[in-house]
C-alpha cells in the first residue's frame, strides 16, 4: 500500500505549496487535509500492515512448520534482505509522517519535507522490486533446488508482468482509498473538497490504463508458469473457471475505478463517502483475487518439486511407501500395524498424511470429500477406499500422492470410515496432548547408539 | 558418550522425551554468526519492547494520578506521544529475531509454538488490538476531556494485552528448551506452569521499568524539548529524578529476581560458563546503580553527569545478560541437538537405500520387454487406477466392461477418454483426458481392450 499512497500524499502536499498565497508557505487548510490523509495511512502500515507482515510468519511457521523450516535455511539471504528493505521503508516512512509538522516552519523545510516524500516514494517502489523478485524466485518450481541463485528472481519469466501490474495497481488502490479519505476530512460544498476530488480523479484516470494494461500483461503471462505444474484435467477445470473469473474481475476493478474519477473529474459535488466504500473494497478484493492464483501454482507441493503440501519431503516417499510412514514418526502410538490396532494406526496415519488439509468433521472434512466423490452418504466401502487412495494423486492433480504403505492405506480406509459411522472429533496436541514414537525416545536412541558403540568395539 | 549418558540419568521421568527428525538441509550461515545475530537482534527488539511497555505502565499510571492534579495528566500525555513510535520500532525488529531463532532452533521452536498454537497465534490478533486501542487512545485526549473514565479505560484495555503478549513469547521461549516437557505439556496453560515462567517474567516487568526510566530521563532533558510550555507545573530537574529513581527502584527489583530466576532454571542448562557471564553483567550494574543513587543526591546542574556512563554500563549489563539467556539455552539443548542430529543422520542413511532399492525395482520394471499390453498397463496406472480397477467396480466400471463396450472399436474409445459423456445417474463425472499422447493412448487402449485375453 505505501507503494502508492506515499506518491499520492506527495503529490498533493505539493499541491499545497502550489496553492498557497505569497505570503504563506503552503495552504494550510489543505496541508492539514493531506496530513490527515498520511496520518490514517501511517496507523494503517505502523499497526495492520507491520504485523501482517509478522503475522504470516506466525501462521505459517504453526501451521505449516516444516516448509518454514525448509525455506528460512534456503532462502534466509533472501529474506534478510527483504526485512532490511522493510526495516528502512517503515523508518523512513516514520521520519516522513512525524517531521510533517515541523516542515511548516519555513519554506525551506517545506520544500525539503517534499523532496524527502518523493525519495520516500522511490524507495517504497525499490522495496516493492526485491520483494516482487524474492516472491518469484520462491515460487518458481524447483528452481532454488538446481540453482539456488537469488538473481533468478529478477529474470524468471513472471517477473516483469508481475511489477508492471503491482506498481500501478497499487497507485489505483491509493488514488480509490485516497478519495475515500479526502470525502471524509473535507466539508461537502466546499471549494477544497471539490479541488481535492478533481486533483485525485486525475490521478486514478492518469494510472487506470496503465494498471489494465499491466493486468493484462501478468494475466497472459501465468498460464505459462501454470500449465507447467498441472498435468490433468481436474486441475486445469478448477483453475480455468477461477480464471475465467479472474478476467471480469479486473475489467470490472477497472471500470467501476475510472467511472468513479469521471465522475469525479467533471461532476466533484456528486461525489460522497458511502458512494466509495464499496469500491474500495472491490480494488482491494481485486489484489488479494490475483494473489490466490499463485495458491493453485503450487498444489501439491508447498515448496515446488521438493515438499508436498502435507509437509512431507518427495525424496522421502521411496522409504515411507516401503517400510511405512508410522515407523518413523517421531509422534504416534502405533509403529506396527495388527489385527487389533488398524482403527488407532489409521488415526496416526490421518493425522500425519491428511490433517493439514483435511478435518474429520469440519471443514474439507474427508468424509465429506469422499462422499461427495461417490455421490452418496451410504457408508464408505473399505476396500474401495483402500484401493483409491494408492492412486488418488493421478486423479486429483493437487493431492499429495499417499505416503504410505499398503497396511497403512487400509488402516486409513478403516479410521475414516469410523469417522463417518460416529461423527467423532479429532484432537489436536494441545488438548490430547502427543503420543511418542518409542522407538524415538531419548532412552531408545541412546540405547541404540550405545549397542552401535559396542558392536563397533567388538570389531 | 558421557554427556549423553548423564542426560540418561537425568532424564528419570515418567513420560518419554521425544527426539524429532530434524530439516536435512544445512544452515546458511555458521551457527557462531546466527547466534550473534540472534542475540544482538533480540536485544535491539526487546529495548523498544520495554519501552513500549513501560511507556504504557508508566502512562496509565501518571493518567490516574492526574485526576487529582492535573499537572500528571499533561505527563501522562507526553509520554503516550512516545509509545506509538516505539512499539512501531519494536514490531518491524522483531522479525530478525524470530527469523535467526527459527533458523538456529527449527525443531524445537516449532514443537513449542504446536504445543500452545491457539494462544501463540493469537498474538498477532492481540498486538493489532492493542496497538489500534493506543492510537485510540493518544488521538482522543480532547475528545475524552470531559470523560476520563472511558479514556483510562482504552489505555487500561490496551494495557492488560501488552502485558500477557511477552507472557505468551516467554512460555514458548521456555517450554522450546525442555523437550522432556513436551510429551506432559497439553496446551498453553501447562505450559506456563513450567518452572522458571513466572520469575523470568516478573525480571522482564522490571526491566521494562528501569530502561523506560532511563529513556524518559533522556527524553525529556533534550535540550529542544519545550519543557516549560509543554509540562507546567514540574521542572526538568524533577522529571530527571523520576527517571533516575524508577530506573534504580527497578534495578534493585531485577537484583532480588534475579537469583530466583537463576535458582528456578533447571540445572541441566547451568554451567560455569553461564555463572561467569551473569555474574560478570551484574557486576556492571552495579557501578551504574551507584552512580544513579548519587545523581539522585546531586544537584539539578550535575544530575545529568554521569548520564551516558549509567546508560553504556547498564547496555553491557543487558548484552552479557542476553548472552548468558542464550548460553543457557545452548547448555540446556546440547545433548538433545546431539540427539536429533543422530536420529536424522540415521534417516538419512536409511532413505538413501531405499532410494536404491525404488530405482533398482524400476530399473528391473523398465528393462523387461514390454508388450504394448504392458505399456499400456503403466498408463493406466499413472492415469486411471484412481477410479478403475481391472476387473471390479470401483468409482467407476472396471477395465474387463469397458472392452465389452468396446470391442474392436477403439476409436470410440479413445473419443470417451478425452471427452467422456455421463452414462451413470449416482457415479461421479468422469473428468476428460485429452493431455494423454497419442502414443500412450494407443497402448493404454490397447490394455484395456485385450484385458480378457490375459
Amino acid at each position: 500500500m505505501a507503494v502508492g499512497f506515499i506518491p499520492l500524499v506527495t503529490w498533493l502536499e505539493q499541491k499545497g505549496l502550489k496553492r498557497s498565497g505569497t505570503d504563506q508557505i503552503t495552504d494550510l487548510e489543505w496541508d492539514e487535509k493531506v496530513y490527515k490523509m498520511m496520518k490514517v495511512a501511517f496507523i494503517i502500515t505502523t499497526t495492520i500492515g507491520a504485523l501482517t507482515g509478522v503475522g504470516i510468519w506466525f501462521s505459517a511457521s504453526l501451521i505449516s512448520p516444516t516448509s518454514i523450516g525448509a525455506l528460512i535455511r534456503v532462502f534466509y539471504w533472501a529474506w534478510f534482505t527483504e526485512w532490511t528493505v522493510f526495516v528502512t521503508e517503515v523508518i523512513l516512512i516514520m521520519i516522513y509522517f512525524l517531521t510533517w509538522k515541523n516542515s511548516n516552519k519555513s519554506l525551506r523545510a517545506k520544500i525539503r519535507h517534499i523532496r524527502f516524500g518523493w525519495f520516500l516514494s522511490l524507495a517504497s517502489w525499490i522495496t516493492m522490486v526485491i520483494i516482487v523478485a524474492i516472491l518469484g524466485f520462491m515460487m518458481d518450481p524447483g528452481n532454488w533446488h538446481s540453482n539456488p541463485n537469488l538473481i533468478n528472481g529478477f529474470t524468471n519469466p513472471l517477473y516483469l508482468p508481475q511489477l508492471a501490474f503491482r506498481t500501478p495497481m497499487a497507485m489505483l488502490m491509493a488514488g480509490m482509498f485516497g478519495m475515500l479519505l479526502i470525502t471524509v476530512f473535507t466539508m461537502y460544498g466546499t471549494e477544497i473538497r471539490k479541488y481535492a476530488v478533481k486533483a485525485i480523479s486525475k490521478w486514478i484516470i492518469l494510472w487506470a490504463p496503465f494498471t489494465l494494461f499491466g493486468a493484462i500483461v501478468y494475466y497472459k503471462a501465468i498460464p505459462e508458469g501454470m500449465t507447467a505444474n498441472m498435468s490433468t484435467a481436474v486441475g486445469t477445470m478448477d483453475f480455468a473457471q477461477y480464471y475465467d473469473l479472474l478476467k471480469y474481475f479486473i475489467i470490472g476493478g477497472v471500470s467501476l475505478s475510472v467511472v468513479i474519477a469521471v465522475v469525479g473529474l467533471f461532476k466533484a459535488r456528486v461525489i460522497r463517502p458511502y458512494m466509495l466504500v464499496a469500491p474500495v473494497l472491490f480494488v482491494f478484493a481485486f489484489l488479494g483475487f490475483f494473489e490466490r492464483v499463485r495458491e493453485f501454482v503450487r498444489k501439491p507441493y508447498v515448496i515446488g518439486q521438493y515438499m508436498y503440501s502435507n509437509l512431507l519431503l518427495e525424496e522421502d516417499y521411496p522409504v515411507y511407501q516401503q517400510d511405512g510412514i508410522l515407523k518413523y514418526a517421531t509422534y504416534t502410538s502405533v509403529t506396527e500395524i495388527t489385527e487389533d490396532n488398524k482403527l488407532e494406526a489409521g488415526k496416526n496415519v490421518f493425522m500425519m498424511a491428511c490433517s493439514r488439509c483435511h478435518t474429520g468433521q469440519g471443514v474439507n472434512s474427508v468424509v465429506d470429500v469422499f462422499e461427495r466423490m461417490l455421490g452418496t452418504k451410504d457408508t464408505l466401502s473399505i476396500n474401495m477406499m483402500t484401493a483409491y487412495m494408492p492412486n488418488m494423486h493421478t486423479g486429483r492433480n493437487y493431492m499429495p500422492p499417499f505416503p504410505g504403505n499398503e497396511a497403512e492405506a487400509e488402516a486409513l480406509a478403516i479410521y475414516i470410515r469410523h469417522l463417518q459411522d460416529s461423527g467423532e472429533a479429532i484432537e489436536g496436541a494441545q488438548t490430547e496432548g502427543v503420543m511418542i514414537n518409542s522407538d524415538y525416545t531419548v532412552k531408545a536412541v541412546i540405547n541404540k547408539q550405545n549397542k552401535t558403540n559396542n558392536n563397533e568395539d567388538d570389531k | 558418550m558421557k554427556m549423553i549418558n548423564s542426560l540418561l540419568i537425568s532424564l528419570q521421568t515418567n513420560i518419554p522425551t521425544p527426539v524429532p527428525k530434524d530439516i536435512p538441509l544445512p544452515l546458511p550461515l555458521p551457527e557462531w554468526l546466527l547466534i550473534i545475530i540472534l542475540v544482538i537482534s533480540f536485544l535491539a527488539h526487546l529495548v523498544f519492547v520495554n519501552l513500549m511497555l513501560g511507556g504504557t505502565l508508566l502512562t496509565l499510571w501518571s493518567q490516574i494520578k492526574g485526576l487529582k492534579d492535573k499537572k500528571y495528566d499533561l505527563l501522562a500525555k507526553e509520554i503516550a506521544s512516545t509509545i506509538t513510535v516505539n512499539k512501531s520500532i519494536a514490531v518491524v525488529l522483531g522479525v530478525a529475531p524470530l527469523l535467526s531463532i527459527n533458523v538456529l532452533y527449527t525443531v524445537y521452536f516449532y514443537s513449542a509454538n504446536a504445543l500452545t498454537g491457539l494462544v501463540w497465534i493469537a498474538v498477532i490478533p492481540l498486538v493489532t488490538i492493542a496497538f489500534l486501542l493506543t492510537y485510540l487512545h493518544k488521538y482522543t485526549w480532547k475528545v475524552f476531556e470531559n470523560n476520563k473514565a472511558v479514556h483510562i479505560s482504552i489505555l487500561g484495555i490496551a494495557t492488560v494485552i501488552l502485558l500477557f503478549i511477552p507472557f505468551i513469547f516467554l512460555t514458548n521461549i521456555n517450554l522450546m528448551m525442555f523437550p522432556e516437557k513436551w510429551g506432559a505439556v497439553k496446551g498453553f496453560l501447562s505450559a506456563m506452569t513450567l518452572p522458571n515462567v513466572f520469575p523470568r517474567y516478573f525480571h522482564f516487568l522490571f526491566a521494562s521499568l528501569a530502561v523506560t526510566g532511563l529513556f524518559l530521563f533522556w527524553y525529556m532533558s533534550r535540550k529542544n524539548y519545550d519543557f516549560e510550555k509543554l509540562l507546567p507545573g514540574f521542572t526538568r530537574y524533577d522529571i530527571q529524578r523520576k527517571g533516575y529513581s524508577l530506573a534504580l527502584i527497578a534495578s534493585i527489583c531485577q537484583m532480588l529476581i534475579g537469583p530466583v530466576v537463576l535458582l528456578t532454571l533447571p540445572t541441566k542448562g547451568i554451567g560455569w560458563n553461564l555463572i561467569l557471564v551473569i555474574f560478570t553483567g551484574v557486576a556492571m550494574a552495579l557501578p551504574a546503580m551507584w552512580m544513579m543513587w548519587k545523581g539522585l543526591q546531586t544537584s539539578k546542574e550535575n544530575i545529568g553527569k554521569n548520564f551516558y556512563k549509567v546508560v553504556i554500563l547498564m547496555t553491557i549489563t543487558v548484552v552479557f545478560m542476553g548472552s548468558g539467556r542464550q548460553i543457557y539455552r545452548a547448555n540446556a539443548l546440547e545433548p538433545h541437538q546431539k540427539l536429533v542430529k543422530l536420529r536424522t543422520e540415521e534417516f538419512e542413511k536409511i532413505k538413501k537405500e531405499a532410494i536404491v532399492k525404488s530405482k533398482q525395482q524400476q530399473a528391473a520394471e523398465n528393462s523387461a520387454d514390454l508388450s504394448l499390453a504392458d505399456k499400456g498397463k503403466k498408463v493406466f496406472n499413472q492415469n486411471c487406477a484412481a477410479c478403475h480397477k481391472d476387473k471390479d467396480q470401483f468409482i467407476g466400471p472396471p477395465v474387463t466392461e469397458m472392452a465389452s463396450i468396446y470391442k474392436d472399436n477403439k476409436q470410440d474409445l479413445i473419443k470417451w477418454i478425452k471427452v467422456p459423456g455421463k452414462k451413470r445417474p449416482n457415479a461421479p463425472q468422469m473428468p476428460g483426458f485429452p493431455q494423454i499422447s497419442d502414443e500412450d493412448m494407443n497402448t493404454l487402449t490397447e490394455y484395456i481392450l485385450t484385458i480378457n485375453e490375459s
